[in-house]
């Protein structure tokens, strides 16, 4: 029974590969194929609109034929709160209520400008300007929240109406990643007895990282944002391992850093800077790491992509020629990602892991 | 380097609903997930200790049928034995209380017989010997019928006297 399920979510999961796959070269295609014509296709304009965050949520077509879904926008200023849709400034091309969006960043404008190419940045209010709008990573992460909470409340839910029986469904994906989270990151760095404590954030982290990673991978509304890619998630996530350890480093930890047992005092001149900036080093690492590797893996994706364009511009039938190989490549690229995805979510987990359990260590008597 | 700079609306954002869904989860998916995992894994290692001790048990509750059995062939073994022994011995004991009686009856009947005998013996001696003496008186009388013939005897019977 469990080997079925198994063998059906493997097929399922393959479908979904496939889908997303098809689906990722029609939306590219479609993408290159429209917007004015005789404009030359940009490769680096078009992955860094794919890998950054937006105003609004881009499904397909260029300039002013483009469809997006509009979002909102909340901005809070000098002038005040205001909210509205981002449909408002078409496409970035018109100012609204005095704001405009210029470089995808939202801006305050000198009231009176009418169109964003010729506006004014008016500094003053933009230096007190608070951006909260709901861009395409605020939804892809209320997304991921909803469908994290659905998830595991029904697999709780599952739990508590059959207990003591073997897991299903859903219930049987889940229950190796916590038992896996619990036994081989939580317990093993940082140890029986306090592992407890952090295990609801080291799993919601895990599976918090892992979704929004495969949710990146699927190239159709809502998945596609480049949320774990983006680095103000990943600094909350690191800020919050970096609090963990500073609120609950012991003493021991803390002699550690500040004054290295058994070392020579002139040595500890240089190792507690050294230490001090670890403490700072680590999450920042832990931001940079989950970043970098799925800004990376988005970035070659395109970049196969961009080849079909750039071959296409040359002759069609390079273009075509090439889209073979480069579906090929991104194929291989996706299925690459599938594991980094799991990957990248388990070494953020097990090294927030390990520093909190160096932080919260016992001393030894045996060891120094 | 727009990529590289954090956005305070989405670390906001991002802050608010980790927050919620670490609270959320933590108040009602983690302990109910944890908790049947561990009573899972408590109630399995159980199971597997109580198979453990029943298959001990199983293996001690066989040695010791073994033990009774290999006793219960000793006993049995013992109580043959002994049965052939007694069966043994009974024979013996009859075969030589047989012997006895039957010695016993022949030296009893073979003294009897030496009893009859004799007693007839006797008997036969007795008559002959009365028949004897009534010969002898007849004979005697017939022959000492004369003084003379009475003389001869005693005169003979004194020659054997100190022929004595």
């Amino acid at each position: 029974m469990r080997s079925f399920v198994n063998h059906n979510l493997l097929a399922k999961s393959v479908i979904s590969l496939l889908l997303l796959i098809v689906f990722t070269t029609s939306s590219s295609s479609v993408l290159a194929g429209g917007g004015e014509p005789g404009a030359k296709f940009d490769p680096g304009k078009m992955i860094t609109d794919h890998i950054t965050d937006a105003h609004d949520w881009h499904l397909w077509g260029e300039g002013h034929e483009s469809v997006s879904i509009p979002l909102p926008v909340i901005v809070y200023s000098s002038r005040g709160l205001d909210v509205f849709m981002s449909s408002s400034f078409h496409h970035g091309h018109d100012v609204h209520n005095g704001y405009a969006l210029i470089d995808k960043k939202l801006v305050a404008v000198v009231q009176e400008s009418g169109n964003a190419e010729e506006a004014t940045i008016d500094e003053a209010v933009t230096a007190s300007l608070w951006d909260f709008s709901i861009t395409k990573n605020v939804v892809s992460l209320f997304v991921s929240v909803l469908v994290l909470l659905y998830i595991f409340l029904s697999v709780a839910k599952a739990y508590k109406s059959r207990p003591g029986q073997a897991p299903r469904g859903l219930q049987g994906l889940i229950e190796p990643l916590v038992v896996f989270v619990r036994d081989d990151v939580a317990k093993s760095s940082i140890g029986e007895k306090k592992y407890q404590k952090f295990l609801p954030f080291l799993l919601t982290a895990f599976f918090f990282i892992w979704l929004n990673n495969l949710l990146g991978l699927v190239p159709i509304f809502p998945g596609g944002a480049n949320l774990t890619g983006s680095i103000s998630v990943t600094l909350t996530l690191a800020a919050i391992t970096f609090v963990l350890v500073l609120v609950n480093g012991n003493k021991h930890y803390w002699h550690h850093i500040l004054a290295m047992p058994g070392v020579p005092g002139w040595v500890l001149v240089l190792l507690t800077p050294i230490e001090i900036l670890g403490i700072f080093l680590r999450p920042f690492v832990l931001m940079i790491r989950l970043f970098a590797n799925i800004t990376a893996g988005h970035i070659i994706a395109l970049s196969f992509f961009s080849l079909i364009f750039i071959f296409g511009e040359m002759s069609t039938g390079a273009g075509f020629g090439v889209s073979v190989l480069s579906i090929a490549f991104t194929v291989f690229m996706t299925c690459l990602e599938l594991l980094v995805a799991f990957l990248q979510a388990y070494v953020f987990t097990l090294l927030s892991a390990i520093y909190i359990g160096a932080a919260v260590e016992e001393p030894h008597h045996d060891h120094h | 380097m727009e990529l590289v700079k954090p956005a305070f609306g989405l670390v906001f954002w991002m802050l608010v609903s980790f927050s919620i869904i670490v609270f959320l989860l933590k108040k009602f998916a983690w302990p109910v997930i944890l908790g049947s995992l561990n009573e899972r894994e408590k109630s399995i290692a159980d199971a597997l200790n109580a198979a453990q001790k029943a298959k001990e048990e199983m293996a001690n509750l066989k040695a010791d049928n073994e033990k009774l059995l290999a006793e219960a062939r000793n006993q049995r073994d013992l109580i043959l034995k002994e049965a052939r022994d007694a069966k043994e011995s009974i024979i013996n004991e009859a075969r030589a209380k047989a012997t006895e009686e039957a010695d016993r009856l022949t030296r009893l009947s073979r003294e009897q017989i030496n009893n009859e005998k004799m007693a007839a013996i006797t008997e036969l001696k007795n008559q002959v010997a009365s028949l004897s003496i009534e010969i002898a008186e007849k004979v005697i009388r017939q022959q000492l019928s004369s003084d003379d013939k009475q003389k001869q005897l005693v005169q003979d019977l004194l020659k054997d006297v100190k022929m004595n």
